[in-house]
């Protein structure tokens, strides 16, 4: 059968199983747009495109599938960057669809062009510009298996105008895809396991180091059960966060720049530290010469490149987290572990010691709401159920800290470019994945302003998204920053003209409620979380509260601020 | 740690981007080329790609992984450390005043290599060989007076097993 370029595009969206885009029409996809109105995909229109991303990025990891997003040539594609950048450095599988201008003007500096498959090169797994039609029903499948295989990561379809347009006779293709140039290695070598079983038979202060890659390999499970079987206490960075319970006695929190004492304290002295999907960030280690410097560490990662690139290993493995995981699980069978027990006593003893010696804590205040606290009520009042997305800042690691994850897949935050304007999009879209899920997005005043034009967008699809704002009139983690190490000069963080945001969510058809003392929180929080509308919760916050503990740049994360 | 130098023989799909892609991991991550030559194999669909680098060892080490990571990559061998043939050809425009030109002839001669371009006042002479092979005729051409250098960059490949 004869079809359109954009006809072969809709065919080929639904065999990878698509459901949801979040998109923006323009020119150079109208004909697209034209196509996608005979069909029933649920298209949900954003306000920017850069929300599109941000949005498949959410829809992604809220439902594990791959997100897709699709916008127009030039100014469309540009402002859909940001978001395809983030969704890189995370890892999360998006497929970003772009009209081009038609073949034989590229090059030309024809209206609304962009070398967009240039400008995202090195922010995407992989991109195509799809020159002839020919080549589009394999470049579609190709991006979805090279975006959500491996390691997941965005991949980039730029379609010209003329291809939207082109007819083809098209019969979807059924073969395996079979790229000679990547295969993704997700068996582990078994003899590097055996060796991780010997370490962990004699190590008396080990530790696990989790991170995203259990998240985005679905890991959590093995991770629980490979833990609790060897009583190795965990910490995780802030994108695996929920790959192990956070209320498990074995959990010592979130290490790095803003981790808990007793899993930096943990991470200087352990004689072995097993890091599973984790590529070692700057956040996480400060100063890398201290960084777990009495430890053997194990690193277990499905990119070659993540290990040896920060920190140096003794024993890598190559390979898939929930594979090596029940791997090593099945060897563990077979282990001597008669004397764990025993081993372990001292350890744990002194993980509970450094916990008492320096828990999380804030000053309570019963005049001025504390942050912290309207994250402790936001878990309690939704039992730790909620999917959790954020901005970035102060309030991103608030969240992090004070919402204790039991689940994975339920805190979606922008953590390696750390996106201010991520988290409403982001909410969008995992409320779009998880309609019966509770969605709240962890806000600051500042990073709320960047893609606020997003209510609408929940509004039109009724997605009742709740954006609880940390109001402190500043953009918060900068003056904080501004405040330890540059004498207190608040050179342009004030937030002192912001809109009302009571009334801004009204002018959306939103819910306004607003808390300016602590015993309000409670009750907006109840109001707000169990409506069934979209809602803004503004709550005046103490101004200049900081976030701790806090490691200086740089620094060994043993040098904590308290 | 030490820099040394590198022979990268990369072999990649042979589709346009697929050079911006490599020369845009070098820059972008701050590795270095000090030279990168491309052409198609006997497989027209493959193109071989030799680049010299410097870098320490863990460094060189996360250079390759990063090259096989893209995804039109085929292949990439390190030819450093093992028994290879290395080869460059450069062009040498030199002065050639007549009280040169003998001189000049016999240093090509026992560089095996040959005149290519005559004029009146200068000679252009074709060579190829390793890197410290050019390195040596170029510097004996110095004092003469060099105009101008074209090189192509090495390319290179494992000795077969005898
Ligand atoms: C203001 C701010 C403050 C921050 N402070 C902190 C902090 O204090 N502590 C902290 O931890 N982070 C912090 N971050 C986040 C930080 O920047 C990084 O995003 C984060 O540490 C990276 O987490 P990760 O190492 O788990 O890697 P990710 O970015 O999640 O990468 C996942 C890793 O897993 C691998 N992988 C993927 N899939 C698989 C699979 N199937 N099998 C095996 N491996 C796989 C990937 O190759 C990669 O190496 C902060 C961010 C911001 C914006
Ligand atoms: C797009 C973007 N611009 C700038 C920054 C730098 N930045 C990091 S945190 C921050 C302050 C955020 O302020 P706010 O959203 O009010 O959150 P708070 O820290 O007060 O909770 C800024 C400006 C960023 N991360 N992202």
């Amino acid at each position: 059968m004869k079809l359109t370029g954009a006809q072969i595009l809709m065919k080929m969206l639904k065999e990878e199983g698509v459901d949801t885009i979040f998109g923006y029409p323009g020119g150079a996809v109208i004909d697209i747009y034209d196509e996608l109105s005979r069909t029933d995909f649920r298209h949900i229109l954003v306000r920017h495109e850069q929300g599109a991303a941000h949005a498949a990025d959410g829809y992604a990891r809220a439902s594990g599938k791959v997100g897709v997003c699709l916008v127009t040539s030039g100014p469309g594609a540009t402002n859909a960057v940001t978001g395809i950048a983030s969704a890189y450095i995370d890892s999360i599988p998006i497929v970003i669809i772009t009209g081009q201008v038609p073949t034989h003007l590229i090059g030309n500096d024809a209206f609304q062009e962009v070398d967009i498959v240039g400008i995202t090169r090195p922010c995407t797994k992989h991109n195509y510009l799809v020159s002839k039609i020919e080549d589009l029903g394999r470049i579609i499948r190709e991006a979805f298996y090279i975006a959500r295989s491996g390691r997941p990561g965005p991949v980039l379809i730029d379609i010209p105008k003329d291809v939207a347009r082109g007819m083809l006779a098209f019969k979807v293709p059924k073969e395996e895809i079979r790229l000679k140039s990547y295969n993704p290695t997700y068996q582990p070598n078994m003899k590097q396991l055996q060796k991780v079983i010997k370490l962990i038979e004699k190590a008396e202060s080990p530790m696990i180091f989790a991170g995203g890659g259990i998240i985005l390999s679905g890991a959590a499970k093995e991770l629980t059960e490979f833990a609790r079987t060897t009583q190795i206490p965990v910490t995780a960075s802030l994108m695996g966060l929920g790959g192990f319970p956070g209320s498990d006695p074995l959990w010592m929190g979130m290490l790095g720049m803003h981790g808990t004492y007793r899993a930096n304290m943990a991470t200087s002295v352990c004689d072995l530290m097993i890091a599973i999907g984790v590529r070692f960030d700057d956040r996480v280690t400060g100063k890398t010469d201290a960084f777990a410097s009495q430890a053997k560490i194990v690193h277990v990662d499905i990119d070659p490149t993540s290990i040896r690139k920060n920190v140096p290993v003794s024993i890598p493995v190559v390979g898939d987290c929930k594979i090596t995981l029940n791997a090593l699980n099945e060897l563990l069978k077979e282990a001597d572990l008669s004397e764990l027990a025993e081993n372990r006593g001292k350890w744990l003893k002194q993980i509970q010691d450094w916990k008492r010696a320096a828990k999380l804590k804030y000053q309570h205040s019963d005049k001025v709401i504390k942050p912290q606290y309207v994250i402790e009520k936001l878990y309690e009042l939704t039992k730790g159920e909620a999917i959790i997305t954020t901005e970035v800042g102060q309030n991103q690691i608030w969240a992090a800290q004070y919402y204790h994850f039991d689940k994975p897949n339920h805190f979606i935050t922008s953590g390696g470019l750390g996106v201010m304007g991520f988290g409403l999009p982001a909410a969008i879209g995992a409320q779009a994945a998880c309609p019966d899920k509770l969605v709240v997005d962890v806000a600051g005043d500042g990073s709320i302003q960047m893609n606020i034009q997003e209510m609408a967008t929940a509004i039109q699809h009724r997605l009742p998204v709740k954006v609880v704002i940390l109001n402190n009139r500043y953009l918060g983690m900068v003056r904080q920053w501004q405040e330890l190490f540059y004498d207190k000069r608040y050179s342009h963080t004030s937030m002192e003209f912001a809109p009302d945001f009571v009334k801004l969510a009204e002018a959306y058809g939103a819910l306004g409620l607003r808390a300016t003392k602590p015993e309000e929180v409670e009750s907006v929080l109840r109001e707000g979380l169990f409506s069934d509308r979209t809602v803004i919760m503004d709550f005046k916050v103490e101004p200049e509260e900081s976030v701790y503990p806090m490691v200086p740049a740089g620094a060994p994360i043993t040098e904590m601020l308290l | 740690m030490n820099e040394e130098k590198h022979v990268l023989s990369i072999m990649v799909d042979n589709q346009p981007g697929v050079l911006s892609r490599i020369a845009g991991l070098f820059s972008g991550r701050g590795y270095n080329i000090e030279s990168l030559c491309v052409a198609e194999t006997m497989d027209s669909v493959v193109s071989r790609l030799t680049i010299v680098t410097k870098a320490n060892l863990p460094l060189i080490e996360q250079i390759k992984k990063q090259i096989n990571k893209l995804i039109n990559v085929i292949k990439v061998h390190e030819l450093t450390g093992s028994d290879y043939v290395e080869r460059e050809m450069a062009l040498i425009k030199v002065n050639a005043k007549p009280e040169h030109k003998a001189e000049i002839l016999r240093i090509v001669d026992i560089f095996r290599g040959k005149i290519v371009d005559v004029g009146t006042e200068h000679y252009t002479i074709e060579v190829t060989g390793t890197d410290g092979k050019l390195k040596a005729l170029l510097s004996l051409l110095k004092p003469i007076g060099i105009k101008e250098i074209a090189r192509t960059g090495a390319i290179a490949m494992f000795r077969e097993g005898k």
